[in-house]
């Protein structure tokens, strides 16, 4: 599976250089690609940013499957770099979880889960609870697990063969893994809202109540009273008001994402599971929906993957910092922030590596 | 001095262009401009060839039904040529055909083929009067014709006939009953026009009333028939229920009968009125003949028609071949059931092969689990679009015809038995074969559809609870429905122009009724039907006549170029407006 993420990551990279590049460097780009299958993660030669940037999206993108790059971080961190070396290694190793959660009420149990896809392992016996009401902000570096740690909640992993879990997720004290469970009811408990915005190619109206249509509800008012006031909640309702039967794929970006937290939210879940909603998005935009999930919280749990610490550190009330597969600390936000417990930690959040 | 200093400048210029370096020996491939000559030039080639293709059809297929000016031409022997021409072309006259001919004959070829280096010019003339010449068409050449070469006579008339094709002649007179009212061409002409119209519409009639009028008592007669029959069948014949049917069966045949009869005698008395009619014409070697006027489809004399007369008359054959019966082995008339055979044959097979292929595909694409079979069964798929349609014609004559179109029969049509009814070619079988034909087409196209609907969109829908069916209702296929539509689309372009599997299947050279009718259940899916494609073939190469068939060679695939390119653009139009809604403005 890994191979082939790199195949393409290569790919893009030649498809995307200049021509002359590609020729004069023909042999060369085959001869890194076989370097480094050859070579160990740490060891690897330094790309220029740009590229990669580019495999680094191909992971994000593609699918979940991808565990993209492994970061040399060994090589950059000088404290405490002897403990990343041994989780690099695969040795057993004990998160660091802040003792404030046991004033929490806890929505969702993780426990000691891990995960693999086929004979690669993803996620390493990871035990975290989310607070009830609250924010938790999932941080780390490309590739480390958060993607699929959060898409493990709501099951979307069934999609995609071959994936092998140990542990639990627990949902208000029932496992969502229980085969006496309906996977589609555990999807409504937890709407989900992805990297790219994905509304669906017809009207807004349709958009928003497509988790009611899908129920079988066809009372034309129960269907506009809940698009108004998910449009509301997701702070679309004034845009948008007076063109509800437009197409949705006619929005801008930030409007589209924002139409698809009206979509989640329209289901009713009790927690909403938000993978990257601002990757795809422009600072205003992103502004925006940063406001939505504050305005959100407390009604709903959130749980939010981002790539971008300033966006945790603002709008989150926890925050948990995955790598390579492993919870390495969980704590407040304003604590992994200002003093975490882990020299590894102030050195991601201080953009020492990542 | 500045101009000596412009003019070394220009030299020094053109010294470097001169000098400038030149690679030695380098490839040829290292420069671009081949390659684009290249490809440019094979482009270029195709183009021409389409285009050139698409031309010659045009230009002969619109020209068929343009009425050209009939010539009159006197030849040396002291014959005469009445027609209109339709080609013409440079020969060499066979030594053995000069050596019988007279001597002033032989002079006169002899010096055209010197005068020509051995090649002599000669005409080929649409003569007509089949019963007449026993010929269609008569080659002149050059060396023939008498010195006053050809005419074109004001009154030599055009006549197009029911039967034995058409007639070239002058009026003489016009006959009704036993005598003649007119004998001035332009009288006749005149008398003609007056009564030809409610002549052909007691023709019309006549039509009307022996294939609607009596199919319809044969229909009924038919019918209770096979009741009959099948009561016979299953209860035997000494039943009294089958006694009793029997009565009331030889009580409507009576009362039919009686039917049949007075509608043959309405026919007898509109025949007997049109009869009366008749029109005496004298060809170019002053033969007589009298042609009824019932007879006559259309008459004119060629050479007075203004051009708006002629544009009308031009107007009114594409109007007869397009919604006409063909006549004369059909190099006659128009092609309406061949027409009408071909779009519902496409329609029907579009309705068998697109709900099934998709089917098929969201099962291959959205639910089947890769591996080994299913790469099998994907290779195999694609493969069947590579089978030559012929081996699709025989394995639906040998399954569909034979096997289920027999059992049919046997379950179902045991009273018309041993007269095939399901258990022969149709319209059915033949739909179903070319669906069987085209499903690699519909399969293909819908595969890469559902593949290129986003994986986003597919977990919106999964994280909002739907289950996968409703994934695949909501979402995925409205989203592939472009996709599908150009499956579609190539699934019928291919289908409507085929023919080798449709000569076993059901297609036939002339069929006698239509696969939809006024009577239940109007849809006669059993029945044989006309197809262009086939049409094509039959008049270009098992045509009597065949060079009277030849302009209706090209007028046919003239239209069937335009009916598939219609299809085609119908479901394109459809396809960009789908695509229209589906596309995203941002992202």
């Amino acid at each position: 599976m890994k191979g082939r993420v790199l195949m393409n990551g290569e790919e893009k990279r030649t498809a995307n250089g200049p021509l002359t590049r590609l020729i004069a460097d023909g042999p060369a780009v085959t001869h890194r690609k076989r370097r480094r299958e050859t070579l160990m993660p740490d060891q690897w030669p330094d790309e220029s940013p740009g590229t990669g940037k580019l495999i680094q999206t191909e992971t994000e993108t593609a699918s979940p499957v991808a565990l993209g790059t492994p970061v040399p971080l060994a090589k950059v961190l000088s404290a405490g770099a002897s403990r990343l070396d041994a989780i690099a290694r695969g040795e057993p190793f004990e998160s660091e979880i802040h003792a404030e959660f046991a004033q929490e009420t806890p929505i969702l149990e993780i426990d000691h889960f891990s995960l693999s896809y086929g004979p690669k392992q993803v996620l390493f016996n990871i035990s975290m609870i989310i607070p009830r009401g609250k924010v938790t902000a999932i941080i780390g570096p490309s590739g480390c697990g958060k993607s699929t740690l959060i898409r493990c909640i709501n099951r979307m992993n069934d999609l995609i063969e071959s994936v092998r879990i140990e542990g639990d997720i627990r949902l208000d004290g029932t496992s969502v893994f229980d085969p006496a469970v309906d996977v589609t009811e555990i999807r409504k408990r937890a709407g989900m809202v992805f990297q790219k915005p994905n509304p669906f190619p017809m009207s807004i109206f349709e958009n928003v109540v497509y988790p009611l249509r899908i129920q079988g509800v066809r009372d034309r008012r129960v269907l506009a009273e809940v698009c108004e006031r998910s449009l509301r909640a997701a702070a679309l309702w004034d845009e948008v008001k007076d063109n509800l039967h437009q197409n949705a794929m006619q929005l801008s970006g930030g409007q589209q994402q924002r139409l698809c937290i009206a979509r989640a939210l329209a289901g009713d879940p009790e927690v909403l599971l938000l993978d990257e909603p601002c990757s795809a998005l422009d600072p205003i935009a992103t502004n925006k929906i940063e406001d939505l999930i504050r305005e959100l919280a407390g009604t709903y749990t959130i749980v939010i993957v981002t790539h971008n610490m300033q966006q945790a550190a603002r709008i989150s009330d926890f925050t948990a910092l995955l790598y390579l597969g492993r919870l390495i600390e969980y704590g407040p936000t304003r604590r992994i922030f200002s003093a975490p417990h882990l020299p590894e930690t102030e050195a991601y959040v201080t953009g020492r590596f990542g | 001095m500045a101009q000596s200093v412009v003019v070394s400048l220009k030299e020094k210029i053109n010294n470097q262009w001169r000098d400038r370096p030149r690679s030695q020996g380098s490839l040829l491939s290292a420069y671009g401009e081949p390659a684009i000559w290249l490809t440019g030039g094979a482009l270029v080639i195709c183009l021409a060839m389409i285009l050139g293709l698409l031309l010659l059809i045009l230009i002969n297929g619109l020209r068929t039904f343009w009425p050209a000016r009939v010539v009159h031409i006197k030849l040396r022997n002291g014959q005469a040529v009445l027609g209109e021409i339709t080609r013409s072309e440079w020969y060499r006259p066979d030594p053995a055909f000069l050596e019988q001919l007279s001597p002033d004959q032989r002079a006169l070829y002899v010096e055209a083929i010197e005068a020509h280096d051995g090649w002599v010019k000669r005409e080929l003339i649409r003569i007509g009067n089949y019963e007449l010449t026993n010929e269609h068409f008569r080659w002149v050449a050059l060396p023939e014709i008498a010195p006053g070469g050809g005419t074109f006579p004001d009154w030599a008339l055009v006549i197009e006939r029911v039967t034995w094709g058409r007639f070239y002649g002058f009026p003489v007179g016009f006959v009704v009953g036993e005598t003649v009212t007119a004998t001035e061409p332009q009288q006749i002409w005149q008398e003609f026009q007056k009564h030809h119209p409610r002549v052909r519409q007691r023709w019309r009639r006549i039509r009307q009333l022996e294939t609607r009028t009596l199919g319809d008592i044969n229909y009924a007669l038919e019918k209770s028939r096979l009741r009959l029959r099948t009561i016979e069948l299953r209860e035997g014949k000494s039943s009294p229920a089958y006694q009793e049917l029997a009565q009331q069966f030889a009580r409507q045949e009576a009362e039919l009968q009686q039917e049949y009869d007075s509608v043959r005698t309405e026919i007898e008395s509109l025949r007997r009125e049109n009869s009366q009619y008749g029109l005496r014409l004298r060809t170019a070697d002053g033969q007589e003949k009298d042609i009824g006027l019932a007879d006559i489809v259309r008459a004119y004399p060629a050479n007075q028609l203004s051009l708006g007369e002629r544009l009308a008359l031009y107007g009114s054959r594409v109007w007869e071949f397009l919604s006409d019966e063909p006549r004369e082995a059909n190099s006659e008339g128009g092609i309406f059931p061949a027409i009408f055979g071909t779009a519902f044959l496409t329609l029907l097979m579009s309705l068998a092969v697109v709900p099934l292929g998709v089917v098929a595909a969201l099962y291959l694409r959205e639910y089947a689990k890769a591996g080994v079979v299913v790469s099998t069964v994907r290779v195999a798929v694609n493969n069947l679009a590579g089978v030559p349609s012929i081996v699709f014609g025989v394995f639906g004559l040998g399954f569909f015809c034979y096997v289920v179109g027999g059992t049919i029969d046997q379950v179902f049509f045991s009273a018309r038995l041993p007269n095939p009814t399901f258990g022969t070619g149709g319209i059915l079988w033949a739909s179903l074969t070319l669906a069987l034909l085209t499903m690699p087409v519909v399969i293909v196209a819908t595969e890469e559809a559902l593949a290129a609907v986003p994986r986003s969109m597919r977990e919106g829908s999964y994280a909002c609870g739907a289950s996968r069916w409703q994934t695949i209702r909501r979402i995925v296929l409205p989203r592939a429905m472009p996709g599908v539509l150009t499956g579609a689309i190539l699934a019928m372009a291919r289908g409507a122009g085929e023919v080798a599997p449709l000569m076993l299947v059901g297609a036939v050279k002339l069929a006698p009724e239509l696969p939809l009718d006024h009577r239940f259940p109007y849809l006669h899916l059993e029945r044989s039907f006309m197809h262009l494609g086939f049409h094509i073939y039959d008049l270009g190469f098992q045509s009597p006549n065949s060079e009277a068939a030849k302009p209706m060679v090209f007028s046919a695939t003239l239209l069937l170029i335009l009916l598939v390119a219609a299809l085609n653009l119908g479901a394109m139009v459809l396809r960009s407006r789908l695509r229209k809604e589906m596309r995203a403005t941002h992202l």
